[in-house]
C-alpha cells in the first residue's frame, strides 16, 4: 500500500529521466488515447442520462407522495352524512392510510383566493376534500371506486398521479442502468489499457531486461509504463469529457417538462460531476498498468 | 569488511548435466582475478551466479554476506548498484545515445545529477568514446560497444567489477587501456574478475597487480598453475 502511494505520487511528480528509458510506443500511445477518450464521451452521456432520470425519478415520487384526494359533494343537509360514509370507506380500504379530511379551515384557506376570506362554507354547497396516502402495496382504484358509487354517490376519486407510478419505476430504472453503464464503460477502459500495456511491456522485454541488469528496482520499471499510460488516458479522458460536454450543451433543451430525452443535460452543480471522468479514467489506468506490470515484472528473471 | 562473493559448495546446471559442481572460493573485497578456461566450460554461467542473474542449483551463493536466494527482486537490484558487469554480449537500450547508456545505472539509481556528467565525459574520454557519446549503439563497431560496456560498469563506481570477454574485440593497445582502468579501481580497493581467454593481458595484468588465476575445467574451479 505505501509502494502504492509512493508510486502515485511520483507519478504527478514525473521524471522525464525515467520516462525516456523506456522507448516511445507509438500505437499503444495513440490507441490508448483514442480508447479513453472514447470511453470519456460515453461516460459522459450515460452520467447526464443518470442524472436526468434521478431527477425525473425524484420529482414523480415526490408529486406521487402528495398522496390522492377524495371529493364529496352533496346537497348541505346531507353532506356530514356522505363525508362520513366516505371516510368508513377509506378506512376500510385495504392499502389505503392516513385518511384525512379537510378541516373548515383548511378548506377556507384553499378557497381563499378565489371567494374571499368570509366564505360561509357551511351555507354554499363546496365539495369537501379528503386526503390519503397509499401503503407501499397500493391499493385498488377500480375496487374503490365501485364501493363509492354504491355507498358515496356523490364521491369523486382524484388519482390522476397513480399513473406515474409505473413511470417513476422506468425512470429509477433507467438511472440504475445509466449507473451502469459507466461502470461499464470504466471497466472496459481499464480491460483496454491492460491490454495495451502488455503488449507495451511484451515489446519492451528487452529493455526491461537491461534496466534489470544494471540494477533497477521493478517499482522503477513499472513507474515508467504507469506513468506513461495514466497521463495518456487523462489527456484522452479529459478530450472525450471536453467533446462530450460540448455536444450534451448543444442538445436542444425544453426543461425539465420535456422527460429524460429532451431534459438530458446537466442542472447547475451536476455540471461539476463530469469533471470527475478524467480523474476516475486516470485511476483505473493506473491501476490497469500497476497490475499488468506487477505480473510481467514478477514473471521475468 | 565483508567479502564480496563467496561460493559454499555450489553446484550449477541449466537442466541437462551438471557444469558446475562443488565449487567453493571466496572473492574478498580489493581482490583481482582472471577467470580462464575452454570456451563453453561456464565462464559466463559463474559470473551469472555472481551478481545473481543465476541462483545455483545446489550449494549457496552469498554476496556481500547475503545469500543471494533470500535476496529478493528488490535485493537483487540493490545488489546490481554495487556489482558492475560487462557482459559478453554488451547489451544497450538502442533508443539512447552511448552517453546516456554508460549513464544508465546513475539514471536507474537517482544519482544522475551534473557532477555525474562530469565523471561521464571523463570516463568516455578514458575509453576513446567521446566523439561518439551521441551515436546509438548500433553505429558502434564490436571494439566500442565492449569499451562502452566497461564504462556503464564502472561509472557508479562498484565495489566489483565483472567482466565477460572485455578485451574480446579491442586491440592490443585498447585492451591494454581497459585493463589500465580495471586495475585502477582495484588499485581503490574494488574487487575485479576479468573473464578471458587473453593470456597475454593476464601476464601484463600480473605484472602490476597481484591477480589470481582460476581455471574452470572439469565442471570445478581451481587456481591455474604458477607458469602464468
Ligand atoms: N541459458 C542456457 N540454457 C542452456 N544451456 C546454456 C545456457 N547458457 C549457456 N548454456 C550452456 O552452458 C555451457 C557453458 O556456457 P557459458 O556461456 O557459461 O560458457 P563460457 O565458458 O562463457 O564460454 P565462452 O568462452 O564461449 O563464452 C555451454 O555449453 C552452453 O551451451
Ligand atoms: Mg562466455
Amino acid at each position: 500500500m505505501r509502494r502504492f502511494v509512493r508510486q502515485a505520487a511520483e507519478i504527478l511528480r514525473g521524471d522525464p529521466a525515467a520516462d525516456r528509458v523506456v522507448p516511445p510506443t507509438g500505437i499503444t500511445a495513440r490507441l490508448t488515447l483514442f480508447t479513453a477518450a472514447a470511453m470519456a464521451f460515453l461516460a459522459v452521456f450515460a452520467l447526464a442520462l443518470s442524472l436526468a432520470a434521478g431527477r425525473l425519478a425524484d420529482r414523480w415520487s415526490e408529486e406521487l407522495a402528495r398522496g390522492a384526494t377524495l371529493r364529496v359533494s352533496a346537497p348541505a343537509g346531507e353532506m356530514e352524512q356522505q363525508l362520513a360514509a366516505a371516510l368508513r370507506v377509506l378506512e376500510t380500504t385495504p392499502g389505503v392510510t392516513e385518511v384525512q379530511p379537510l378541516t373548515d379551515d383548511e378548506q377556507r384557506a384553499l378557497l381563499e383566493p378565489w371567494f374571499g376570506p368570509d366564505l360561509p362554507l357551511e351555507s354554499l354547497p363546496v365539495p369537501r376534500l379528503i386526503t390519503f396516502q397509499e401503503t407501499g402495496g397500493g391499493y385498488d382504484p377500480d375496487g374503490l371506486r365501485l364501493r363509492l358509487q354504491a355507498e358515496v354517490p356523490g364521491a369523486v376519486l382524484d388519482d390522476h398521479r397513480r399513473w406515474r407510478r409505473p413511470l417513476l419505476a422506468a425512470a429509477s430504472g433507467l438511472r440504475v442502468m445509466g449507473w451502469s453503464a459507466l461502470a461499464l464503460i470504466f471497466g472496459a477502459l481499464g480491460a483496454m489499457v491492460s491490454l495495451a500495456a502488455n503488449a507495451s511491456l511484451a515489446a519492451n522485454a528487452q529493455v526491461i531486461s537491461v534496466l534489470r541488469l544494471v540494477g533497477a528496482t521493478d517499482d522503477y520499471i513499472a513507474a515508467a509504463f504507469v506513468r506513461r499510460f495514466t497521463l495518456r488516458a487523462v489527456a484522452g479522458a479529459a478530450l472525450g469529457t471536453a467533446v462530450g460536454l460540448a455536444a450534451v450543451a448543444l442538445m436542444p433543451d425544453t426543461g425539465d417538462t420535456g422527460g429524460v430525452l429532451t431534459g438530458l443535460g446537466f442542472r447547475g452543480l451536476h455540471w461539476l460531476w463530469p469533471l470527475l471522468v478524467p480523474l476516475l479514467a486516470g485511476a483505473v489506468a493506473f491501476l490497469a498498468t500497476r497490475i499488468a506490470t506487477t505480473s510481467v515484472l514478477g514473471d521475468l528473471p | 569488511m565483508d567479502l564480496v562473493i563467496t561460493f559454499d559448495n555450489v553446484a550449477y546446471s541449466y537442466g541437462g548435466g551438471e557444469l558446475l559442481t562443488g565449487v567453493s572460493l571466496d572473492i574478498a573485497p580489493g581482490s583481482f582475478h582472471f577467470l580462464t578456461g575452454p570456451s563453453g566450460a561456464g565462464k559466463t554461467t559463474f559470473l551469472r551466479l555472481c551478481y545473481a542473474a543465476l541462483q545455483p542449483t545446489a550449494g549457496e551463493v552469498r554476496l556481500f554476506d547475503r545469500p543471494a536466494q533470500e535476496l529478493g527482486r528488490d535485493g537483487i537490484a540493490a545488489i546490481r548498484q554495487r556489482i558492475g558487469v560487462v557482459h559478453q554480449d554488451c547489451r544497450f537500450l538502442d533508443h539512447l545515445s552511448v552517453a546516456d547508456n554508460v549513464a544508465l545505472p546513475l539514471t536507474v539509481a537517482g544519482r544522475d545529477g551534473p557532477a555525474a556528467r562530469r565523471d561521464l565525459d571523463d570516463l568516455l574520454g578514458w575509453v576513446g568514446l567521446s566523439k561518439r557519446a551521441d551515436a546509438r549503439p548500433p553505429e558502434l563497431s564490436g571494439g566500442e560497444r565492449q569499451r562502452a560496456a566497461l564504462a556503464r560498469a564502472v561509472i557508479v563506481s562498484p565495489d566489483a567489477i565483472l567482466a565477460d570477454e572485455p578485451t574480446g574485440n579491442v586491440d592490443w593497445e585498447m585492451s591494454q587501456r581497459l585493463l589500465q582502468l580495471l586495475v585502477e579501481f582495484n588499485r581503490m580497493g574494488r574487487a575485479v574478475i576479468v573473464a578471458t581467454h587473453d593470456l597475454g593481458l593476464v601476464r601484463v595484468a600480473k605484472k602490476q597487480v597481484p591477480a589470481r588465476v582460476l581455471r574452470i575445467a572439469n565442471r570445478q574451479v581451481t587456481a591455474a598453475g604458477a607458469d602464468l
